[in-house]
């Protein structure tokens, strides 16, 4: 499966296009990470258990998309964006979306 | 009671501002760093990509951080808040979550000739279960072009 975020692979066709594909997941953050988040919050600096968690779940939301996308039978998702959005306190919504197509 | 609790804010304060402008200063001297040896690596906002070899292989690339602010700045931004103008304190804490996130993107493509179609995403992660935290993701992704090797 390809997956890129131009409208065209170089060097290729596209023959035939299955529409929009997504995946999505909602995370929350384990107490320890919490709590050490809010430690980290006096001194600053990166929040690594928050960045390996959003970007776990991204993995995630980007392997329902392909899931999706192989279903309907196409072998690559092009022009794929992100968006991210907070649901809750301590929650967060990770959003992956595409155009699923075939190409040759 | 009330005695602690100031000694407390100020402890606090004076952390932040030490430990916090420290760390501050050995992140900016790494980005620099290494955004001088990824200056090899062309990254983009064109949706085509640049005249060269044949391409083999076209790839979906990205990069994330998520970067606290520190107690110190916390203070120093609200205060800003009375007046208005600019909130230098944020200005730095995004430009460097900006700038790390489009090196961990360009450290996970290090064989690539070049990364087009770069978007930047910011989001707040304001709360967390126990109260207020200053957070922002950055999240930079693009497309890696491979080459053909001449």
């Amino acid at each position: 499966m390809i997956v890129t975020n131009i409208e065209t692979i170089p060097h290729k066709e596209i023959v035939e296009h299955y529409g929009v594909v997504s995946g999505s997941t909602v995370r929350a953050k384990h107490v320890g990470r919490d709590l050490m988040a809010g430690l980290k919050n006096i001194v600053g600096g990166e929040l690594k258990g928050y960045t390996e968690l959003l970007s776990e779940s991204r993995d995630e939301a980007i392997d329902r998309m392909k899931t999706q996308a192989k279903k309907l039978g196409a072998n690559a998702i092009l022009n794929v964006r992100f968006s991210t959005s907070s649901v809750a306190a301590g929650a967060s919504e990770l959003y992956v979306y595409g155009t699923a197509v075939k190409v040759v | 009671m009330g005695m602690i609790d100031i000694i407390i804010f100020i402890t606090l304060v004076l952390l932040g501002y030490v430990v916090g402008s420290v760390l501050e200063r050995r992140h900016y001297q790494s980005i620099r760093q290494r955004e001088e040896e990824f200056l090899a690596l062309p990254t983009i906002a064109l949706k085509t990509p640049l005249n060269g070899a044949t391409i083999i292989d076209t790839r979906l690339v990205m990069g994330s951080t998520v970067i606290s602010i520190d107690y110190f700045k916390k203070i120093l931004a609200s205060l800003r808040n009375l007046f208005g103008g600019n909130v230098a304190a944020y200005e730095t804490l995004i430009d460097r979550a900006r700038r790390e996130s489009i090196l961990r993107l360009k450290e996970s493509a290090k064989d690539a000739d070049e990364i087009i179609n770069i978007k930047i995403e910011t989001s707040s992660i304001s709360k967390n279960t126990q109260g207020n935290i200053g957070a922002v993701e950055v999240l930079a992704y693009g497309t890696a072009i491979y080459r053909k090797k001449v």
